[in-house]
């Protein structure tokens, strides 16, 4: 194995179960044998906040945060934020994200406007835009808030990890009354992996 | 061997189970709260939140003392409150190992300032190790243990915050057996520090930090990895892994213990590099003892004395090339924000109404200082806002007197603000406190204290009476009122405000986050009757956020205000601005 590292950016609103994905992925890519390292801030990202949550693996992982500008995969569960942290992307990465908007407090007070146009200018510099309906997706699998989930799915079909060590990372991390919806949540996002909004 | 994902936090934990800790105590703070939360997983570990974090040592000094392994954590500036017994507690030693973690915050991603706490490893005297990954602060808080009983001292254990909440792959151990059945042994020569005694134990403090030193230069967490010779780095914990993700190629002496620094070690790793530097998050706390030893040495000159590290920031810093990044667009910032239905929000409403001057505290609340609400003047440090509403009132005139409101939550005023109140009263000063009493420590993430009636074991226990303790600290007018009534909270802070005497006034209602049955109850969502709603925005003036302002689309400034029924909690506060009777109550 060289030690190619690979970087995934997690990034979205507070309360939006990014760091149960992160979670999820971490330990999924343990299964599959890899050194893996994950960093978030908590704290003051609770109450709304943003948050970016960053998952490193390869044969040996040193520092548990992705350099700016050599992300990989960026995955975002809200437009405005996934447009925030571009700068973390690599030229040529990978963007997945979840087609939902969150006003921030600016917006909800009506003093700024939710920026318009923003999948177009995701899409101009990152051509590999996986634009989905998470939550959508996610009423399909019976619950809006096993987005997350869906997001990883789609995720996974761009990762070098069987599909049984994703299960059993699901199976491990997610409470048992919410783990036939967040697999099945999750193998609709990964079958919906190819296509886009 | 089990191998599992931890964060530095649950791995120190790990590290305590596994080293035969039994007492493990705190207050807690971001980023060191998790440590608690997961010791008290450990049945065999008696864990507990105190009001403090000086009361977190002592309690832990005295599980020592009796002849347990104790663990006691906090943030960085938790070590301020803690400093009076830790200095002496560095004089006595310890008979069962203690182990003090301190959480700093480079970068303040959660705190007030930026202190660098390996500062006071020197200044108490005591040595102090630094991971930098889960599987090291494991093994550290193991060998830490160790340490403290070979070398009858405390030992401070060094985070990060990108240490303890991150994670890595650690591989569990066993519990340590072979440890010998606490009982008390009198000792006062080596317990009780009155001059006498004390001085007896001075120079063996000196010794003990002489021989720590001569040890470090084989201890094997000091780490010389030799690769290109003609660049060498000191470092050590995190910025270790920067180090190596962005000069991959230079040689490193990885430091596991920064104090003392193994002397004789750096001396021969600077003989077998050309060009010698220093890696060091905010002081130069390694760099000046290396100059000290009259080696040549580059550090701050090339990285800042402010915030965190990245690979990037030192990449920049030794000149190399960065990647190319997309451009960052001007975006609305995202900040945090006190949750819908938080029983804070109304007090901060009416103080900014009533234009009082308002002294704060560290909490939830500290977040009222943000608009709309904008309503609180200062925050200094956990309970000053109680003594500093004092100070200003005994400056200013007697009509700004009358402005001077302190607000501090339940949490912060049983930490460190209930001496201030003994202050005002016994000093007659004139000012009004709030006491906002959500029966949780909410900022951290709702851990129990004295006033929540709970232990963090869960075990029912006593509910501190905010009304009867004031009365007996000498409050004559204590108020208790529904913070989500504006017109009584308005009203009462009016009176208070105006009444020439010290005043409490205690909110009573919970914090939305408590999970705890029948505590938070969560009420039927409102609406806004669109055909009445006026667009006069009356109810942003609150900032909740579950209420959102929708434009007419016109591209004019007309518009109707929303409320998002899954965020709601039926507060009721809304309802109460809105002049044209539009929100109410959904169905
Ligand atoms: S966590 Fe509790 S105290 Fe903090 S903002 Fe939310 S409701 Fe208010
Ligand atoms: S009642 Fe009004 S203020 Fe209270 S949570 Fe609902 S929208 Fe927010």
């Amino acid at each position: 194995m060289n030690n190619r590292i690979t970087n995934i950016l997690l990034v979205g609103v507070g309360g939006q179960g990014i760091l149960l994905a992160a979670e999820i992925l971490s330990e999924a890519v343990l299964l599959a044998g890899f050194d893996v390292k994950k960093s978030e801030i908590h704290g003051m990202s609770q109450r709304g906040g943003s948050v970016v949550s960053h998952v490193r693996y390869g044969s040996e992982v040193f520092s548990p945060t992705v350099p700016e500008g050599e992300g990989d995969i960026l995955f975002g569960f809200e437009l405005m934020e996934t447009c925030r942290s571009l700068p973390l992307l690599k030229q040529g990465g990978t963007v997945v994200a979840n087609d939902l908007r969150i006003a921030p407090p600016s917006v909800l007070m009506g003093r700024e406007a939710y920026p318009e146009g923003i999948t177009e200018r995701i899409r101009e510099h990152f051509p590999d835009f996986l634009l989905l309906d998470g939550q959508k997706l996610a009423s399909e699998a019976g619950n809006v808030r096993a987005a997350n989930t869906v997001l990883l799915g789609a995720v996974s079909r761009r990762l070098d990890i069987d599909e049984q060590y994703w299960l059993q990372a699901i199976e491990r991390m997610v409470p048992k009354k919410a783990l036939e919806v967040n697999k099945k949540a999750f193998l609709l996002g990964r079958s919906s992996g190819g296509s886009t909004l | 061997m089990k191998k599992e994902i931890l964060s530095g936090n649950e791995a120190i934990a790990r590290g305590a189970y596994e080293a035969g800790c039994r007492v493990a105590c705190a207050y807690p703070g971001t980023p060191s709260t998790e440590i608690l939360e997961n010791t008290v997983n450990y049945k065999e570990i008696n864990s507990s939140w105190a009001p403090n974090e000086k009361v977190a040592l002592e309690v832990a000094i005295g599980a020592s003392f009796g002849g347990g392994r104790a663990l006691c954590t906090m943030k960085h500036v938790g070590v301020n409150v803690a400093a009076d017994p830790l200095f002496t507690l560095s004089y006595t030693g310890v008979n069962g190992g203690l182990v003090l973690v301190t959480a700093d915050d480079p970068e303040m991603h959660s705190s007030q300032n930026e202190q660098d706490n390996r500062n006071y490893a020197k200044f108490a005297k005591v040595p102090m190790l630094e991971p930098a990954d889960s599987l090291e602060c494991k093994e550290f808080t193991r060998l830490a243990f160790e340490l403290s009983e070979q070398y009858d001292t405390p030992v401070m254990l060094r985070t990060t915050t990108r240490i303890s909440h991150s994670k890595s792959i650690v591989t569990l151990g066993e519990r340590a057996n072979d440890l010998p059945e606490p009982k008390l042994i009198k000792n006062a020569a080596k317990l009780v520090m009155l001059p006498g005694n004390a001085r007896v134990r001075h120079p063996l403090v000196e010794e003990r930090i002489t021989n720590l030193s001569e040890a470090g230069a084989t201890m094997a967490i000091n780490r010389r990895e030799l690769r290109d010779t003609s660049i060498g780095i000191i470092t050590s914990g995190v910025c270790y892994q920067y180090v190596r993700e962005a000069l991959p190629d230079a040689s490193t002496l990885k430091l596991g213990m920064v104090h003392p620094l193994p002397q004789a070690l750096i001396r021969e790793f600077a003989a077998q590099v050309d060009k010698l530097y220093v890696v060091e998050e905010l002081d130069p706390f390694i760099e000046e003892q290396v100059k000290a030893l009259g080696i040549a040495v580059t550090g701050k000159e090339l990285i800042s004395l402010c915030g965190e590290l990245s690979p990037g920031r030192i990449r920049t810093a030794f000149g190399l090339q960065q990647p190319p990044v997309a451009a960052g667009d001007t975006l609305p910032g995202r900040p945090p924000n006190m949750c819908p239905g938080c029983p804070h929000r109304g007090v901060f409403f009416a103080l900014n109404q009533l234009k009082a001057y308002v002294t704060g505290d560290i909490g939830c609340y500290t977040l009222g200082f943000m608009p709309p609400l904008s309503a609180m003047d200062t925050c200094v440090c956990m309970g000053a806002s109680i003594g500093m509403a004092t100070g200003v009132s005994k400056v200013v005139s007697e009509e700004e007197k009358k402005k001077v409101v302190a607000v501090i939550g339940d949490s912060t005023f049983l930490h460190t603000g209930i001496n201030g109140l003994m202050d005002m009263v016994y000093n007659n000063s004139s000012s009004t406190v709030v006491i906002l009493d959500n029966r949780i420590t909410a900022m951290t993430g709702r851990q129990d204290n004295p006033a929540s009636g709970f232990t963090l074991m869960d075990d029912p226990s006593h509910r501190i009476d905010f009304p009867l303790l004031c009365k007996s600290l000498g409050v004559k007018h204590i108020r208790v009122i529904n913070p989500f009534d504006l017109e009584q909270t308005q009203s009462v802070l009016r009176e208070e405000m105006a009444r020439p005497e010290t005043s409490v006034i205690i909110t009573d209602k919970p914090c939305v986050l408590v999970k705890r049955e029948g505590v938070f109850q969560k009420g039927p969502a409102y609406e806004v009757a669109v055909e009445k709603c006026t667009g006069c925005r009356a109810c942003l003036k609150i900032g909740c956020p579950a209420i959102e302002w929708r434009p007419a689309g016109d591209g004019s400034k007309k518009g109707k205000a929303f409320i998002d029924p899954l965020l709601c909690t039926g507060c009721d506060v809304c309802r109460q601005l809105c002049k044209f009777d539009a929100i109410g109550r959904g169905k």
